[in-house]
């Protein structure tokens, strides 16, 4: 996904000299392109976040496009008045992008799990938070936000994930896409959790479940309408993410469907306890020891809708 | 153009600060010795040194003025009325309910206010975004923020002054309101500063220290911008908190406290007589 974005952005760049990309001292043999091609249009800002953000402001407020660039927590936490002051009152066209959503720096430690950054932007007035699935989505998300006049958030993991769209997609902001259907149950996922999602719906076929798979890539402004077609056409619901389960995707859902009359559904949300991992480990390692590998995730929502099943009977 | 240029520094000074004590006092506001020991400054730089156009405000050659320390906005507000961005009846709804004027200083529905700040920290890093897209993009003009004391205490200033003179943005000038006063005590026993202009410098910048409530030391000073090509400017100005009413100057309660009763015809007739 960091390679999508930021060949995409290159090639944007190319035709925009607006845009401008800002580094908090990270991309090391991945920036280089940029940094000796686009000089103009690139900057390394140095391990300093607070000023990065400031200073992307100020270059929007001056007519650039302003892509903030760094792990997880760093450009987000770490300057987070920033982004709500300098950013998002002004309405400064500033994209901040983080790689390694969740646990992709597993081993790097707690400081690099970035599983409450999504709660955290979602809460500030007038941004958009976008969190792809696959490569192909960030590609689209790319294009989109830079497109997008306004404060954006993009999460991305890191290297390697797998292409789950086969072709091309329908992306537009907001608007979630249906990567596979099904009448008896819907999976939400956000982020990187994609594959994860479509894998434990083929294992739930072949118990005889039929899920709909929602890539909800845009976490604000969520597609409403699709959580209450999910909720009136399919049985259940269960949400998907690489986050905490407080205050992300899970927490979204739940406010629409808590909060609409007639769209009481069993509901679950699949996610990190909002707990410091004891645990150190590969992505896939941590995702196993949470719970969230195809397995686990699919027992969970074999559950989900026996329960479902079990009160109907 | 404006014809704020016609009006003798030392007269935009007396009404900013006449506009201070009248709104502190209409609002009940805290802060009015942080807008008086600015008001010299504001009326140096608006009344001699910005380029802007109050019937353009965004005017995208303006020069660009960032007061970080939004606390002092009374003063902003007042300067920019003066200068005819809106009318000096819109003052009288200072800090009053419904108003577009807050106590920390809002872009939002202000003209001539470039940023909202409040937080403190923020403005040096805004700043200093402008300056640089306005050297990438080869334009002439200048940025200026004015910092206060207490606010040096930020870390993320001096993320920012570790890069403006690495990037070269001889077209931004700080101005650092050393009131000497913040918002519990006096800066050497809170955390001491000293020696500021020597930190400023240590981080390349072309520093100057002088008297921040004289015109003419200001104007001189502000005139010769960059004051060495290739580097941000910093002038340290040593300035009086509650400037031009002998009872709150160096006063920590007249952070807090606006002029009340019997004190608000004395601190203008003070004014006056200045």
């Amino acid at each position: 996904m960091r390679n999508a974005f930021l060949d995409t952005l290159f090639e944007l760049a190319q035709k925009d000299a607006r845009i401008v990309f800002v580094t908090g001292d990270l991309g090391y043999r991945v920036v280089e392109k940029f940094m000796e091609q686009r000089p103009l249009q690139f900057l390394n800002a140095g391990v300093a976040e607070q000023n990065m953000t400031g200073l992307a402001a100020g270059m929007a407020l001056s007519g650039k496009i302003v892509f903030t660039y760094s792990i997880g927590n760093f450009p987000t936490m770490r300057c987070l008045e920033q982004i709500r002051n300098d950013v998002c009152y002004h309405e400064a066209n500033v994209k901040i992008v983080t790689v390694g959503g969740g646990f992709a720096y597993g081993p790097m430690g707690v400081t690099h799990h970035a599983i409450e950054d999504l709660a955290v932007m979602r809460a500030i007035p007038g941004i958009t938070v976008v969190a792809p699935g696959d490569p192909v989505e960030t590609r689209a998300a790319t294009r989109a936000i830079t497109m997008h006049s306004g404060p954006c958030y993009l999460r991305i993991g890191k290297a390697g994930e797998p292409t789950v769209h086969k072709g091309t997609i329908d992306f537009q902001l907001g608007r979630a896409i249906r990567l596979r259907e099904g009448s008896d149950l819907t999976l939400i996922s956000t982020g990187g959790m994609l594959q994860t999602a479509a894998k434990a719906a083929e294992r739930l076929d072949t118990q005889g479940i039929h899920a709909r798979v929602l890539s909800m890539h845009t976490l604000k402004p969520l597609d409403e309408d699709a959580v209450l077609a999910a909720a009136r056409e399919t049985d259940c619901i269960a949400t998907l993410e690489e986050h905490s389960i407080n205050g992300g995707l899970g927490s979204a859902v739940a406010e629409v469907l808590a909060e609409t009359d007639g769209a009481k559904v069993p509901f679950k949300r699949i996610g990190m306890p909002p707990i410091f991992s004891p645990h150190i480990g590969s992505q896939e390692y941590m995702l196993q020891k949470h719970g969230l590998n195809e397995e686990a995730v699919a027992a969970v929502l074999f559950k989900l809708y026996g329960f479902k099943k079990a009160a109907h009977s | 153009m404006s014809t704020i240029k016609e009006v003798p520094v030392k007269e935009l000074a007396r009404r900013i600060r006449r506009h201070i004590i009248t709104m502190a006092n209409r609002a009940n506001a805290a802060h009015i010795g942080s807008g008086l020991s600015v008001a010299d400054i504001l009326a140096v730089l608006y009344g001699r040194i910005l380029n802007f156009d109050p019937k353009r405000p965004d005017w995208p050659e303006r020069d660009r003025f960032i007061l970080s320390k939004g606390h002092g906005c009374a003063a902003l507000y007042a300067v920019l009325a003066e200068c005819g961005f809106f009318p000096l009846s819109r003052l009288e709804t200072y800090y009053q309910n419904g108003s577009i004027l807050p106590g920390h200083t809002t872009h939002k529905c202000t003209p001539g206010v470039e940023t909202s700040t409040g937080s403190l920290g923020h403005g040096l890093p805004l700043g200093i975004g402008m300056a640089l897209a306005a050297k990438r993009d080869g334009k002439s003009h200048r940025v200026f923020v004015v910092l206060s004391d207490g606010e040096c205490d930020e870390g993320s200033n001096w993320e920012g002054a570790l890069f403006a003179p690495h990037h070269l943005l001889d077209n931004l000038v700080v101005i650092v309101d050393y009131n000497k006063i913040q918002s519990l005590g006096h800066v050497k026993d809170v955390l001491d500063l000293n020696p500021l202009a020597e930190k400023w410098r240590a981080f390349n910048w072309a520093t100057q220290e002088l008297d921040g409530n004289d015109v003419r030391a200001l104007e001189k000073a502000l005139s010769q911008i960059p004051a060495q090509p290739g580097r941000p400017t910093c002038l340290v100005a040593h300035t009086i908190k509650g400037k031009g009413v002998s009872f709150m100057e160096n006063k920590l309660q007249y952070h807090y406290t606006p002029p009340r009763g019997e004190e608000l015809p004395k601190a203008l007739a003070e004014v006056e007589a200045a």
